[in-house]
């Protein structure tokens, strides 16, 4: 009776006799082996693996991994796992692959909190402050009003703009906005006295569709803030001397998306079906040719840690040194990863160091409308106008899972910090909470009454999600 | 009317009137006078031919000042136009697939006197004679009690015919529609919707239970191919319409929804 050969059965899952001992490779999240053969006992559980590789990868907070083996979880010890692949032989190494898990858990958002009245037309574009206690919502009506969010009443309307507020951006300390409109004209708000600083800013010949301030690693007073327009061209503007720095004539067609990449580059996405990447002289570094149709919007694999930089969970002052330890150790040495999302109904990863992508990700069966990165890159989840959501692998591309639920075009998506759930909006007026480690609907919000524009989760203590729609009302949501 | 420039030479080598400035400016001056004598005097022919040139006139010299003011004017804020949407939505044309039920249609319904209204209120009455042809049966035809219906009905998917010896009303098929053209009288667009079933017809109780379709039945329709959703979350499905035309004669159904 070879004891090392007999399999015991248990509830139909054969497991490995306890003092079996298994070879190991450790790989980290972009596939690289961290460790080769550790050779462990099929009993270790979680926590002896943490320890383990919390002394091989040498961190220094008490950063807690969860480990994986061909996308399926390690719960209990290693020998559930092994069960649960049944080509695995012991003669192999198993590989197991370890990601960083965020040491906060976010409640799911299950219900409305506050309908806020008072904008005049649809409401167009949605940002929360990044510690969530202010929320900025711009509208069709020219104003944008700013609301408090301990207690779910207006705190200001500033007026300054002459046409629709079509998207607005706070600066990474938070002190600024800066929005554009359909005039194409730049406004720059200061928060801490609500007034607009000097006047509007011209340039833009057509609209303005989004904008871009300088990350606070590169600049640590946030002095740059780029826009893009339908004309074609980025203008960098400095908020000190509100006068245009630089102009880019990026694009012959409308650029629809522009990000400020932690890395000093400014990607455009454009609807001459080409992604630019410049640098802030204005020189084109790289241009990202592949889709075959309007690139409707790009992320970045560091948008939220280029959004949250200086402040941190529990600490409402500004820390500006942090947010270039954040990000380094958000890129650990990597290039910054780009996804886009075009109407050819087709995702692309990319790096801005090629010109063609790493990956293309098929499926969609429509115009592929937003892209979101969650907030520790491992995920993407695209919206598309087929009214479905998917989730991708962020390092690699692959496809995971298809979100089915709504009833119309799903618009905007936005994920929570601890990068769990996350949330659509739609046009036909509902918000879904979707789970990630269920791949499935977690809960059904409804209460709009029409097409719901936009849709931000607050990043730091991310107990709040507003929306804002058609119907001209700011919904404010919460567990 | 000078046939050639012997003017201008005489001038150029003899000069001009001393006072040839002033005379001129004087006529000038007299212009406007004449015109409006002319204006006011003119009759016939003569006067509408004036009258077409003047106003044209006018019209130029009213722009010209316009134009001329234009640096005065302050910068009109241009008008803001209704219709607000997202940066995502503004290069694409949205056919407005359709609106969903919205709390105000909701109040105003609720508070207007006729809630029940439908876009036609009133049907002339129909007679037993247009609706039925008389269908003679037995050995010697002489039984009439079959009647066929002339007019377009709906059946629903699980009908069955009555055994023909005791049918009473014969629906023909090539009178039986499943679908109906359905108009969103706010959006103005118009969907082949599938028929769920026949609410009310005006002409009579009985019309109804037969599933016959005239001008102003109320019918029930499938509307899932719309997306419309309730503020509380759920899909709405089916909705009323009021069929506006006249079905039998046209070979189609047109109806309005009722939002």
């Amino acid at each position: 009776m070879d004891q090392t050969k007999k399999k015991i059965k248990t509830n139909t899952i054969t497991l490995l006799p306890p003092d079996t001992r298994v070879f190991v490779t450790l790989f980290n999240p972009y596939g690289e082996e961290a460790q080769k053969s550790l050779e462990l006992s099929v009993n270790t559980t979680k926590e002896e693996l943490q320890q383990i590789l919390q002394s091989l990868v040498k961190t220094e907070e008490d950063q807690v991994y969860t480990f994986f083996h061909n996308n399926i979880e390690l719960v209990d010890t290693l020998n559930q796992l092994i069960a649960s692949d049944p080509e695995y032989k012991l003669e192999n190494t198993f590989s197991l692959t370890y990601h960083p898990q965020s040491l906060f858990r976010i409640q799911p958002i299950t219900r409305q909190t506050a309908a806020l009245e008072g904008h005049e037309q649809p409401v167009l574009c949605v940002q929360f402050r990044t510690h969530g206690d202010v929320l900025a919502t711009g509208s069709g009506d020219t104003t944008i009003r700013l609301w408090d969010m301990l207690t779910e009443t207006p705190i200001a309307t500033l007026k300054g703009h002459r046409n629709w507020v079509l998207c607005l951006a706070w600066s990474p300390d938070c002190k600024y906005i800066a929005s554009g409109s359909h005039d194409g004209q730049v406004c720059i708000w200061d928060v801490e006295t609500n007034q607009l600083k000097g006047q509007p800013l011209i340039g833009h010949t057509k609209w303005v569709t989004s904008i871009a301030w300088q990350p606070m690693h590169l600049d640590e007073e946030c002095t740059l803030v780029a826009s893009s327009s339908k004309d074609g061209s980025v203008r960098i503007w400095s908020r000190t001397s509100l006068s245009c720095l630089i102009s880019i004539n990026a694009h012959q067609k409308a650029i629809t998306k522009m990000l400020w990449g932690g890395q000093g580059y400014i990607y455009t996405a454009s609807e001459d079906t080409t992604i630019g990447v410049w640098n802030k002289s204005g020189k084109r570094v790289q241009e990202l040719k592949g889709h075959g149709h309007w690139v409707n919007s790009i992320a970045l694999h560091t948008d939220y840690t280029l959004r949250c930089a200086c402040f941190s969970e529990g600490n409402i002052e500004i820390n500006r040194k942090q947010a270039k330890v954040l990000y380094d150790k958000m890129l650990s040495g990597k290039n910054e990863r780009l996804v886009s999302a075009s109407d050819d109904q087709t995702l692309m990863l990319w790096e801005y160091t090629s010109s063609k992508p790493k990956v293309r990700m098929t499926g969609h069966q429509q115009q592929v409308n937003h892209v979101q990165f969650s907030p520790d890159g491992r995920y993407i989840v695209s919206a598309s106008f087929d009214k479905s959501l998917r989730i991708w692998d962020g390092y690699n591309g692959n496809w995971i899972a298809t979100l089915r639920g709504h009833v119309g075009s799903v618009y905007q998506v936005s994920w929570s910090s601890d990068s769990r759930y996350m949330l659509s909006a739609s046009k036909d007026s509902t918000l879904k909470l979707w789970s990630l480690q269920k791949k499935k609907l977690a809960f059904d919000l409804p209460g709009h009454a029409d097409e719901v524009y936009a849709v931000d989760w607050a990043p730091i203590g991310g107990e709040k999600a507003g929306s804002g729609g058609k119907d001209r009302r700011v919904k404010i949501w919460r567990h | 009317m000078p046939q050639h420039d012997y003017i201008e030479l005489h001038q150029k080598r003899f000069g001009k009137r001393l006072d040839t400035e002033e005379r001129a400016r004087k006529k000038a001056a007299r212009q406007p006078h004449e015109l409006a004598e002319k204006a006011q005097n003119l009759k016939g022919l003569k006067a509408k031919m004036f009258n077409k040139e003047r106003f044209k006139e006018k019209a130029l010299m009213k722009k010209q000042m316009l134009a001329h003011e234009e640096k005065d004017i302050e910068v009109n804020v241009e008008d803001v136009k209704d219709g607000a949407v997202p940066t995502y939505l503004l290069d694409r044309e949205q056919q407005q697939q359709s609106k969903v039920l919205t709390n105000m249609l909701k109040q105003k319904r609720q508070e207007k006197a006729g809630k029940w209204d439908v876009p036609i209120a009133k049907v002339k009455q129909m007679s037993e004679g247009e609706m039925f042809q008389v269908i003679e049966s037995g050995k010697r035809k002489q039984k009439s009690w079959k009647r066929r219906i002339n007019k377009v009905c709906f059946v629903p998917e699980t009908f069955t015919r009555k055994p023909p010896k005791f049918e009473r009303y014969i629906r023909p098929t090539g009178l039986r529609f499943k679908k109906a053209n359905v108009t969103h009288p706010e959006l103005k667009t118009t969907f082949s919707l599938p028929l769920l079933g026949v609410k009310k017809n005006p002409q009579s109780a009985l019309y109804t239970t037969l599933g016959v379709i005239t001008k102003g039945t109320v019918l029930e329709v499938n509307v899932s191919e719309l997306g419309l959703v309730t503020q509380t979350g759920k899909v709405i499905w089916s909705k009323y319409a009021q069929v506006t035309n006249n079905p039998e004669l046209d070979g189609c159904i047109n109806a309005t929804l009722l939002v």
